[in-house]
């Protein structure tokens, strides 16, 4: 065992990637010298040289479209976008090119592409750069979405993404890469498509993912104190969604509180309170409830960004509001 | 420095104190960000405001002027006040987008100031509207639209460069070639060498280089550039070389510039260059420059105070401006 960051978690789970697969190549823009922009890829460049750890022009169309390229071609190429805002200029190739090869070739093709990428807000940046898109991709046919909230699980998920077949977008909180934890030395791999439940609770189900999770589990401690045990879930991956797990614990505490950072009208909340419905109707005792991002573009201004943004307040609010608990 | 336009006392002096402004705002934002008054991401123009004041004073009152996040010298040198910007930087309601905005997206509708673009290369498709409007209402303006080195290896600025000749339309691309994108040298992501203008030559687009760091030798090619836009030529690419003398943003450790390189381009500090111009070819006395120094320090002390002093945006305003 040892603590972690989730930035270090992340920087052994790529050492470890280009040390076991001579396929495995990394690129981005200032990955390699600069030592990336959140510094997840520092000292990488420096011990497995530019040509498997590439600095690349801000081009993200290209860098993952010869991603794309080089994962049909057989290579396990891992490309970081410096911040899935950026993402926007390599959607058509992530949606329209990686998403649909394998379908379109009636399953000959393989594009075996890990997209890391920095997602979330809370950082005071504006508008263009404090978006989660990861629901949208998850909305995306032949995609994998992934979003890790602790050291163990960035390096469990990130092992079971090189060894899955498809194109994963590997969504990481720029405000988590300091979280701590413990992570095993020897080798483990947590499986994508498998939540887990990160605390036990009879009363009600708080469901959420990557920073969110920490919120809920701060909610979850606040309701404690008086008496109200919550089950939070994490889901650590968007796509595969394990609404098994989901289902199973509200059928158990009949009620279901959804938490994401997103905004309210998009990201898997909607998705998530559907598939409740249909499998839990009759165990529920109330609607689903949704706490999530603010419908608006995130301002510069903290007070203001933070008031759009969930936190544990957010969540015992709505659970004291909606279940009078 | 070469002069072609012939120059005056108030204009030489108008356009230093417009650069030692941007200077001395840049360093007090900086403090500002250091107290945690400002806060996100801080990319500051020490270095380069020989382009900004070189170029944009030369501008129409309907030219639109375009630019990316490093947006403070555009913005002031287009007149944006000082202490609006600072508000915005701060994150005041008084700022030039009531706070929302911040340091990457500062804009004015009313000085045609369409902002700053904080998407590498987003505001080039947006400059090549802008003309495409003025051309089709057979208006004079042109869009003045400046980028950064890193913009070169975007889509968009191919996309935009190609539709501009094509439709011959009144765009000034302006690239400010400060050599690095980030922590990346040009060299190592650009692959048409050093003699970047010539990117335009592909295009059939006129182009020309100028010292970026020599305002003088700016604002006489701006105002060529211009002419051949408003004659409907259609548009023309300027590529300026400089140099920031600070890092990328204000969380840039720097690591990837040797002091050699920095100490190279010292000498070259369009600012202390011009002082000296204006003292040495008398173009204004020690105390005339003492002077302008002295009131743009008050003015940037004034501007602190009134960023300070303004209040908060109000709660409600998170959902106000999603629509118009
Ligand atoms: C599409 C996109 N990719 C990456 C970034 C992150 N980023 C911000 S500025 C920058 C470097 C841009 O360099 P350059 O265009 O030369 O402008 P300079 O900062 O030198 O003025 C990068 C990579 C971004 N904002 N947008
Ligand atoms: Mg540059």
């Amino acid at each position: 065992m040892a603590e972690l960051t989730l930035r270090e978690a992340l920087n052994r789970a790529l050492k470890e990637a280009l040390e076991r697969d001579p396929g495995v190549f990394l690129m981005g823009e200032d990955i390699g010298a600069y030592g990336g922009a959140y510094a997840v890829t520092r000292g990488l460049w420096k011990q497995y040289g530019p040509e498997r750890v590439r600095d690349t022009p801000i081009s993200e169309a290209v860098i993952v479209g010869a991603g794309i390229g080089a994962a049909l071609a057989g290579m396990r190429p891992i490309v970081e976008l410096m911040t899935i805002n950026f993402s926007l200029l390599a959607a058509d190739q992530i949606v329209n090119t990686a998403a649909k090869l394998h379908y379109m070739s009636g399953g000959q093709l393989e594009v075996p592409l890990l997209i890391r990428t920095v997602t979330g807000g809370g950082g005071q940046l504006g508008a263009t750069h404090s978006q989660s898109f990861e629901g949208w991709y998850a909305t995306v046919p032949g995609l994998r979405v992934v979003a890790p909230a602790t050291p163990y699980d960035a390096l469990g998920l990130f092992r079971a993404c090189l060894k899955d077949r498809n194109t994963v977008i590997f969504a990481e909180h720029a405000l988590l890469y300091g979280v701590r934890g413990q992570v095993p030395d020897e080798y483990y791999e947590v499986p994508l498509g498998l939540a887990e439940v990160k605390r036990q609770g009879s009363h009600l189900t708080i469901v959420a993912y990557s920073r969110m999770v920490h919120i809920a589990l701060a909610a979850a401690e606040q309701l404690a104190r008086r008496g109200v045990e919550s089950e939070v879930i994490d889901l650590r991956t968007l796509r595969p969604l394990d609404t098994e797990a989901v289902v199973n614990s509200v059928r158990k505490t009949h009620r279901a509180v959804i938490v994401e950072e997103g905004w309210q009208s998009g990201g898997i909340g909607p998705l998530l309170a559907l598939l409740i419905q249909e499998q839990a109707f009759d165990h529920l005792d109330g609607p689903v409830v949704r706490v999530a991002g603010a419908d608006a573009p995130a301002p510069y201004n903290g007070r203001l960004e933070r008031s759009g943004i969930p936190n544990e307040d957010a969540v015992v609010k709505a659970v004291e509001s909606r279940f009078g608990l | 420095m070469k002069v072609k336009e012939k120059l005056s006392k108030e204009l030489v002096a108008q356009l230093y104190r417009q650069m030692f402004l941007i200077r001395r705002f840049e360093e007090k934002s900086a403090q500002m960000y250091m107290l945690g008054k400002i806060r996100g991401f801080l990319h500051l123009y020490i270095g380069e405001e020989a382009i900004a004041v070189g170029s944009i004073p030369v501008l129409q009152p309907e030219d639109y002027v375009v630019t990316h996040y490093r947006d403070h010298g555009h913005a002031l040198a287009r007149g944006i006040a000082p202490k609006v910007v600072m508000a915005e930087l701060f994150g005041k309601v008084t700022g030039s987008s009531k706070g929302k905005g911040g340091s990457m997206h500062l804009f004015d509708r009313r000085l045609n100031f369409m902002g700053g673009y904080a998407i590498v290369g987003g505001q080039l498709p947006v400059a090549v509207g802008l003309a495409l409007a003025s051309k089709l209402r057979a208006e004079k303006s042109v869009a003045l639209c400046f980028f950064g080195d890193g913009a070169l290896n975007q889509g968009e600025f191919h996309e935009s460069m190609n539709l501009a000749s094509l439709w011959k339309l009144p765009v000034l691309f302006f690239l400010e070639n400060n050599l690095y994108g980030m922590g990346s040298h040009i060299d190592r992501t650009f692959a048409g060498g050093r003699e970047v203008h010539r990117a335009a030559d592909h295009y059939r687009m006129a182009a020309r280089r100028v010292d970026g760091m020599d305002i003088l030798a700016v604002r006489d090619t701006t105002q060529e550039a211009l002419e051949w836009c408003r004659s409907g030529k259609g548009p023309y690419f300027i590529e300026a070389e400089t140099y920031r003398f600070r890092g990328h943003s204000m969380a840039d450790p720097e690591e990837y510039r040797d002091k050699e390189e920095e100490a190279l381009w010292r000498p070259r500090d369009p600012l202390s260059n011009f002082r000296r111009f204006l003292t040495e070819e008398g173009w204004a006395g020690q105390g005339e420059v003492e002077m302008i120094e002295g009131e743009v320090e008050r003015e940037i002390e004034e501007a602190v105070r009134f960023a300070e002093e303004s209040p908060e945006p109000p709660p409600e305003t998170l959902v106000e401006d999603i629509y118009a």
